[in-house]
């Protein structure tokens, strides 16, 4: 995990890239859609999720693509320690240079939409918790992909699919919030989702990488 | 009996042969009884009119779409635990067959949406959730075939499908889970709020639509093994026959 | 299949009819052999004869068909682990970082390994592939031959006793060349074993040199 975030470290450009993208797509919906105020108050929680999860799904190629190149992904498979450890490690770093930079810029965003300080409050929590789930599915995704034919497609194919119960949970939170209602089952929907794929999609990259370097 | 004996893709080639026909012709049969059961016999609904007699096709395949995913899931299980050849090729025999069903169920369910609800498509949860499932069908056919060596995307193509078992219970309470637009189940093992005509003719249904995915798979499971057993002697000897 | 004499040290490594397949072609089946300590099994035969799978069907980065691997007699089915803990695999692709320095990425790849190594040691190391001046220099800006050569300085540092080698010469000159017999044969000397593919005849000092034809 250190060398990756070392790695990411020493070429910062793709995390602001991701971040970047995220604030692109965003701001289109107003030039598309029409400023107006109500409307944008409406649609902001859905644009915002959607448009994080579209930044984590493009920064997900670059999850193995690279140590599967490289020989990297061979030595993981042959080193001592368990696959859980270092599959949940790429993981969570993965989360620490997507993820998290969007959970922390969504209320900026969340404010050129109007929306109000407990709404933004939700939306940034929905995506502290949902935003993991994404990076571990998508990486379980990205792994078995590996040397596919078909590339970029074949994974959107697989992850985007996958991620849809995550966008409903977690534009949904903060979408209640918004009309007044409370925000609770859905964010406790999305942590019992972070905890089951925390235990379960560890194993199943761990088991993809060991397919993929077959 | 000796299970192994048909779990060598040789063995099962004839099986599978010997097979395939009656199950079609059940198929059939079950399904010519139950389209006369469901729009002849069964009495009209007194307030949805005619347009409910989509449930006799609608039904049996929701039922199976989500029944062939787990078979299919079970199999690949078995590909990726005990490193069995025919489990995995059974899989990508069943796939096809369950797109198809999920395709039927989302299609039909489109023709009786647009009368009784007004429109052919809701975002409702139960919905959304069968259109996944079609996603996870096409999304296991595509990586299954992404690979040069086919035992690749086996295993790839089975951890896949294992992954999106979450997705059927989902499918399966979605209804109860959230106040959704699509209606409840009306069978249950306590007793059923239909007909009984009603409910022979879908049960009918749904064992001709059972028997269809079994032949469909059969036949399609021979044509896998002929493809990846193209080397072996067993096979050039049907070719020399 | 293999030559008769042996180090009389007993089996580290055993393998049991192992058999592999890729697509429809059968690649080999039935092969049993077994290595010792101090002794090196060189796999031999033409292109595409199955060395390279051979080597990755014991590491168990390949699944072989049928057959067992046995690691101190346990089958590695049971404990892969305790495998990878005692065997350091070198393959056709290095795996370095283009953006980590040669320093770096011996680095990592040795606590990747489990292997607990001081920074002087390291330096020595890169020191005795004659790296010392370049090893702060990304590994992008380094020739083919130098990335081997950190290759060399990580097995020189890795505790492990059975080395895994595929074409280990390979973009190596003259020079890298005699270093690896060098450190080959300290290996060996030490009790260490190795399996290699090659196409070289490779010669330690020391150490029991036996052959496996494929193909």
């Amino acid at each position: 995990m250190s060398r990756d975030l070392q790695l990411a470290w020493r070429h910062p450009d793709e995390a602001v890239l991701t971040v970047a993208f995220f604030a692109l797509v965003a701001s289109l919906f107003p030039l598309g859609i029409g400023a107006e105020p109500q409307l944008l108050a409406r649609i902001g929680p859905g644009v915002i999720w959607v448009g994080a999860l579209l930044a984590a799904f493009l920064a997900l190629p670059g999850l193995f693509a690279a140590d599967y190149a490289d020989g990297s992904l061979e030595q993981m498979t042959l080193s001592p320690h368990p696959a859980l450890g270092w599959a949940s490690g790429k993981i969570a770093a993965h989360w620490i240079v997507s993820g998290l930079p969007l959970t922390v810029l969504s209320p900026l965003i969340g404010l050129q939409y109007g929306l109000t300080p407990d709404t933004l409050a939700v939306e940034a929590a929905s995506l502290l918790v949902g935003t993991p789930v994404l990076s571990l599915l998508g990486g379980a995704c990205a792994a078995l992909a590996l040397g596919a034919r078909g590339g970029g497609m074949l994974l959107a194919l697989l992850a985007l699919p996958l991620f849809v119960p995550i966008l409903i949970f977690g534009a949904g939170a903060a979408e209640a919030q918004a009309t007044g209602l409370s925000p609770a089952p859905h964010l406790s929907l999305l942590g019992a989702g972070l905890i089951a794929s925390a235990v379960g999609l560890p194993w199943a990259v761990g088991a993809a990488v060991r397919i993929a370097v077959d | 009996m000796n299970w192994f004996y048909f779990s060598s893709p040789s063995t099962f080639y004839g099986l599978a042969g010997r097979l395939a026909p009656p199950s079609f012709i059940l198929a059939a049969v079950l399904a010519a009884a139950g389209l006369y059961l469901g729009l002849g016999v069964a009495p009209t609904d007194a307030q949805q009119g005619a347009v409910y007699r989509v449930i006799f096709i609608h039904v049996p395949t929701a039922w199976m779409s989500m029944f062939l995913y787990f078979v299919m899931a079970c199999y690949c299980a078995l590909t990726l635990v005990f490193n069995t050849r025919l489990s995995a090729m059974m899989a990508r025999a069943i796939a096809p067959t369950g797109a198809m069903f999920t395709f039927v169920a989302l299609w039909t369910g489109a023709f009786w949406g647009r009368p009784t609800w007004g429109t052919y498509w809701v975002w409702d949860a139960r919905l959304t959730s069968e259109l996944v499932l079609l996603f996870l069908y096409f999304g296991y056919m595509a990586l299954a075939n992404a690979f040069e060596d086919p035992r690749r995307g086996d295993r790839a193509s089975a951890l896949l499908a294992i992954i999106g078992v979450v997705n059927l219970p989902i499918i399966y309470f979605s209804v109860q889970w959230w106040n959704t637009l699509h209606q409840g189940s009306s069978v249950s093992f306590k007793g059923t709020s239909m007909h009984v005509t009603m409910l022979a003719g879908m049960l009918v249904m749904s064992f001709s639509a059972w028997m269809y995915a079994i032949g469909a798979t059969l036949v399609r499971v021979r044509a896998v093994i002929l493809e990846r057993e193209r080397r072996a002697q067993w096979v050039r000897d049907l070719g020399a026959a | 299949m293999t030559a008769p004499h042996r180090s009389g040290q007993p089996d580290v490594l055993q393998v049991r009819g192992i058999a592999c397949r890729r697509g429809v072609a059968l690649l080999f089946s039935g092969l049993d052999f077994e290595v010792a300590g101090g002794e090196l099994l060189c796999v031999r035969g033409p292109n595409g004869c199955g060395k390279t799978t051979l080597l990755r069907c014991v590491t168990g980065l390949t699944r072989p068909d049928d057959g067992a691997v046995l690691w101190k007699g346990v089958s590695t089915r049971t404990d892969a682990l305790a495998m990878h803990a005692g065997m350091a695999f070198s393959g056709h692709l290095p795996g370095l970082k283009d953006d980590l320095s040669a320093e770096e990425n011996l680095e990592f790849a040795l606590r990747l390994r489990g292997a607990t190594v001081s920074v002087e040691q390291r330096r020595e190391a890169l020191a005795a592939v004659g790296l010392e001046k370049r090893r702060r220099l990304p590994a992008r800006r380094l020739s083919a031959g130098q990335r081997r050569r950190i290759g060399l300085a990580r097995l020189s540092l890795d505790p492990a006793e059975l080395w895994v080698l595929d074409e280990p010469l390979t973009a190596l000159d003259d020079a890298g060349q005699a270093l690896f017999i060098e450190f080959l044969d300290r290996h060996l000397a030490r009790g260490g074993l190795a399996l290699a593919a090659t196409h070289h005849r490779l010669a330690p000092p020391s150490g029991v040199v036996r052959e496996l034809r494929l193909g």
